[in-house]
């Protein structure tokens, strides 16, 4: 059933030939049935794997939020047999590393060791994910720990204009959850609550595996059905509406005591799938997406000082999809800063991209590619995207060439319909100048 | 766990912060239970610039590294930020490619770049296809001694360097109180000053003071090329020589720092503030390094940090976290890297409730049973052990290599501390582990420091 797929990388280079390296990415099938893609690399004694299921904090019950990030905080403090300090000490003792986290749509979950370890390890993932213990201590220790983080965050303006702007834009919606929860909810979460977690949650159906290092393709299909061949066929079911963002141009405004406000803003965005993606994806590296060089770090840092970075990032979700930015600005410089990112996105919006910037957007996208190819567990969580955004196992060779694909008059027309600088909404979190709330 | 899904880190170009809170981790990452860590292959080019090479053929692409050996602790007296403050203005422009034209060539060729400042180094950096590296190795020579400034380019990025402190410790209550304990901790070392520099002299850094600091420190003889990747000395030594085997040496100066009196009196450090939420407390000592003061304790002290205090297995987090339930988190840190002296922290926050006599008591007994009685032979095993493991770790990543031997060569090591690094740590005996405790924990060089709200009783 593996079906093999050379990736050269140099093919995508901007030119010239170099040694050809292949990464082939292989189509693993396991004898129940389940599919992981995998890279072997056998120049060191190192396996990763990254894995993840669908379905994430935006799912937790109302009253009960927080569960998947408190989920993600425990079962790898005691399972099966052993309890947190054996489970933690082997681990340690083995050098295994393995954590897991907990995002809006998905469960993750990161396994590294050394090949001398792998028995131990894939036996402790399997452990974590389907035995999990939640023991009293461990539970009361770390719903500590996130209360500290929660007390913590609650002064922090990166936090808290992240925590406003999703509850702001999606009221009604679950996304407008706080995803670590609140002192109340995460105080209410039962050992309970978290093995219905994960029995619900943890799945076949909503699994995704990436797999890289001194792995082979044969002992790889055994070792999916030793670790995951234990988990139910189906997870619980689970719907979620598509959600609306409210974007109306409102500069939300929280006061918080700190010389430098944190103001973040989104619009529209487009979703993974959308056939406009890579068009939104060029515009958006010239708009603020290139590391020193967008048009938002060269007007906001470069020529005016306004903030130390200023950048915008396509962040489509499973259920909605934005454009969202940010820069940390003085606060009396706050009112200056959003009128330049403003004039920047009409800017763009009235008239788009000249052809050289198209094309410098594009040899930087495309010879910047392979540089993402950097270590093992790059890789792994490379391959774990595809799978999740149903790319396909060839991807990584085809994904220049959507890149190359986009003309002047694609990017100019996807400004036009999709840049709205009025419906650009602020949240904006500090003590700035000038603006009152709902400005 | 301490994720959230709404966050995005904000880029930038200068990762202090790594190279802050970082160092003592990389250490760890440089160990390996064979002969050697990263195998590099080294040369010198006729004027003094040392170049490094580890070939890693994953991929057709390359790390090119310079890094210098100057940073904040080599600053003169008023003039702190300056090293940090050039850094930025690196890339704004030479004759040959002015206007920031360094960026917008890489970027256009594929390629990502940022730059550090720390107390003992600067560095830049470019990740490229190997077959751009003649490119970038052709900018990064030239702007090492090229480099021109106009008052408004300074006064420009003099706001965003204000930006950047204010984000990375203004806005943050924790780092304001790292900033008292540093200069509390160092009398003399100008370890005592922010990397970032004090915002009144940041104001007041003027062209001259920054020109001076880099014709002063800027030349090959003070630079070290690290390139990692898809290539080998032999193909880069020509690559080497033409591009900066040219630049004439320069008379930099030695780095004559201040360095330590003795200490006689332990200092307290409170630092209250209304955002801070969660309290906290640690004990911060003067400590050897590998290169200052009783450089023979280093390898001993890390496996202490470790054993005492370096996860949740760990003597501290178990006593305290775990069993007694008097703390959130705790544990120890220990940073041998510097070329000059180093620290040795130990750390714990409370549960709520719990006072916080209760809490220094607690640790302190741990502090005094090693002292006492050492580590265990288990322990010392497991710590071993697990360092040997990450060293194995370390030489996955294309970028931790050249990171690592460049903060090494710049702090005072060579090539061979770096690639024996596993052995001495498996060297390293229960009794000099239980020495090294004895060592460090004298509370006359030490600084106890908390952070607590302004709002909130705390005790």
């Amino acid at each position: 059933m593996n079906r093999l797929f050379a990736f050269i990388l140099t093919a995508m280079l901007i030119s010239n030939a170099t040694p050809a390296k292949a990464v082939e990415v292989q189509e693993i099938v396991s004898p129940t049935g389940i599919k992981a893609l995998l890279v072997e690399d056998h120049a060191n004694p190192i396996i990763a794997f990254r894995i993840a299921f669908r379905g994430g904090s935006a799912l937790d019950p109302d009253g009960v939020e927080g569960l998947a990030n408190m989920v993600s905080g425990l079962i790898d403090e005691g399972a099966g047999d052993m309890d947190s300090q054996a489970f933690q000490g082997q681990l340690e003792d083995l050098s295994i590393r393995l954590s897991f986290s907990s995002g809006m749509d998905t469960f993750r979950g990161t396994l590294t060791t050394l090949s001398q370890n792998k028995a131990e390890a894939f036996q402790m993932l399997r452990l974590a994910l389907t035995e999990p213990r939640f023991d009293d201590e461990p539970v009361e220790r770390i719903r500590s720990q996130i209360l500290a983080n929660l007390r913590q965050k609650s002064q922090d303006p990166d936090s808290i204009a992240g925590e406003a702007l999703f509850r702001k834009l999606f009221t009604g919606h679950a996304y407008a959850k706080a995803s670590d929860g609140t002192t109340e909810s995460v105080s209410a979460i039962t050992a309970g609550a978290m093995r219905d977690f994960v029995s619900r949650r943890f799945a076949r159906n909503n699994l995704y595996i990436g797999v890289t290092g001194d792995i082979t393709a044969s002992e790889l299909k055994q070792v999916l059905d030793d670790i995951f061949g234990g988990l139910p066929e189906q997870s619980g079911a689970w719907a979620l509406p598509q959600a609306d963002a409210s974007l109306d141009g409102t500069v939300y405004v929280t006061d918080l005591a700190v010389p430098q406000s944190a103001v973040i803003f989104a619009q529209q965005g487009l979703d993974r799938a959308h056939p406009d993606f890579y068009a939104a994806y060029v515009l958006n590296y010239v708009l603020g997406g290139g590391g020193l060089t967008s048009r938002l770090y060269n007007e906001v840092r470069e020529k005016r000082g306004l903030a130390y970075s200023a950048y915008s990032y396509l962040s489509p979700y499973d259920h909605a999809a934005l454009i969202v930015g940010g820069a940390g600005t003085a606060n009396e410089r706050v009112p200056e800063t959003i009128s330049v990112i403003r004039d920047q996105w009409r800017l763009a919006a009235s008239n788009g991209l000249s052809t050289t910037e198209l094309e410098n957007a594009k040899t930087y996208l495309t010879g910047s590619y392979p540089l993402r190819f950097s270590s093992n567990g790059a890789i792994a969580n490379m391959l774990l995207g595809i799978q999740m955004e149903d790319l396909g196992s060839t991807y990584f060779e085809r994904r220049n060439s959507y890149i190359e694909q986009v003309t002047l008059a694609d990017v100019n027309r996807v400004a036009r319909q999709l840049l709205n600088p009025d419906s650009l909404t602020f949240v904006v979190v500090g003590q700035p100048a000038g603006l009152d709330d709902s400005q | 766990m301490w994720k959230s899904a709404h966050q995005k880190i904000a880029r930038g170009r200068n990762l202090i912060g790594f190279v802050l809170g970082v160092i003592a981790g990389l250490v760890l990452f440089t160990q390996t239970a064979s002969a050697t860590v990263f195998s590099p292959e080294t040369f010198m080019l006729d004027n003094g610039m040392q170049v490094v090479v580890v070939s890693n053929p994953r991929v057709p692409v390359v790390t090119h590294m310079v890094w210098y050996k100057v940073g904040a602790a080599d600053e003169g007296p008023g003039e702190s930020g300056v090293a940090h403050f050039l850094e930025h203005l690196m890339f704004k422009g030479t004759p040959s490619y002015p206007n920031g034209e360094f960026s917008k060539i890489l970027a256009r060729n594929g390629g990502q770049e940022n730059a550090f400042t720390s107390y003992d180094y600067t560095g830049y950096f470019q990740t490229v296809a190997r077959d751009r590296l003649e490119l970038v190795m052709g900018m990064e020579a030239d702007r090492m001694t090229n480099l021109v400034l106009s008052s408004e380019d300074i006064d420009t990025e003099r706001l965003v360097v204000l930006e950047e402190r204010r984000s990375r410790t203004d806005n943050n209550p924790s780092a304001l109180l790292r900033e008292q304990v540093n200069a509390a901790l160092f009398l003399n070392h100008p370890y005592r000053r922010p990397i970032i520099g004090w915002e009144h002299e940041i104001q007041q850094l003027d062209q001259d003071a920054i020109i001076g600091f880099y014709r002063r420190w800027y030349a090959p003889n003070n630079a070290i090329l690290i390139v990692a990747g898809d290539i080998s000395a032999a193909e880069l030594q020509p690559l080497a020589e033409q591009y900066y085997g040219t630049i004439p040496v320069a008379a930099t100066p030695a780095r004559a720092r201040p360095t330590e009196p003795p200490h006689r009196a332990e200092r307290y450090v409170t630092y209250r503030d209304a955002r801070v939420r969660q309290p906290s407390w640690q004990q911060v000592y003067l400590a050897p390094s590998y290169v200052t003061g009783d450089t023979s304790q280093a390898y001993p002290l890390e496996i202490l940090a470790d054993v005492l205090g370096g996860g949740a297995t760990s003597r501290l987090y178990r006593s305290l976290v775990i069993e007694q339930k008097l703390a959130i988190s705790a544990g120890a840190y220990y940073d041998p890297g510097n070329l000059g002296p180093g620290r040795f922290s130990v750390y714990a926050s409370p549960q709520p409730g719990v006072e916080f006599a209760t809490l220094i008591a607690a640790v302190e007994a741990e502090v005094s049973k090693v002292i006492d009685q050492g580590i265990s032979e288990d322990e010392l095993s497991r710590s071993v052990r697990s360092m040997m493991a990450s060293a194995i770790y370390a030489r996955d990543s294309l970028s931790t290599a050249p990171r690592v031997l460049g903060a090494a060569l710049t702090s005072g090591q060579t090539i061979e501390d770096v690639e024996s690094w596993p052995d001495r740590i498996a060297q390293v005996a229960l009794a000099d582990v239980q020495k090294a405790a004895g060592f460090v924990f004298n509370k006359n060089n030490s600084v106890s420091a908390k952070l607590l709200s302004s709002e909130l009783p705390n005790e």
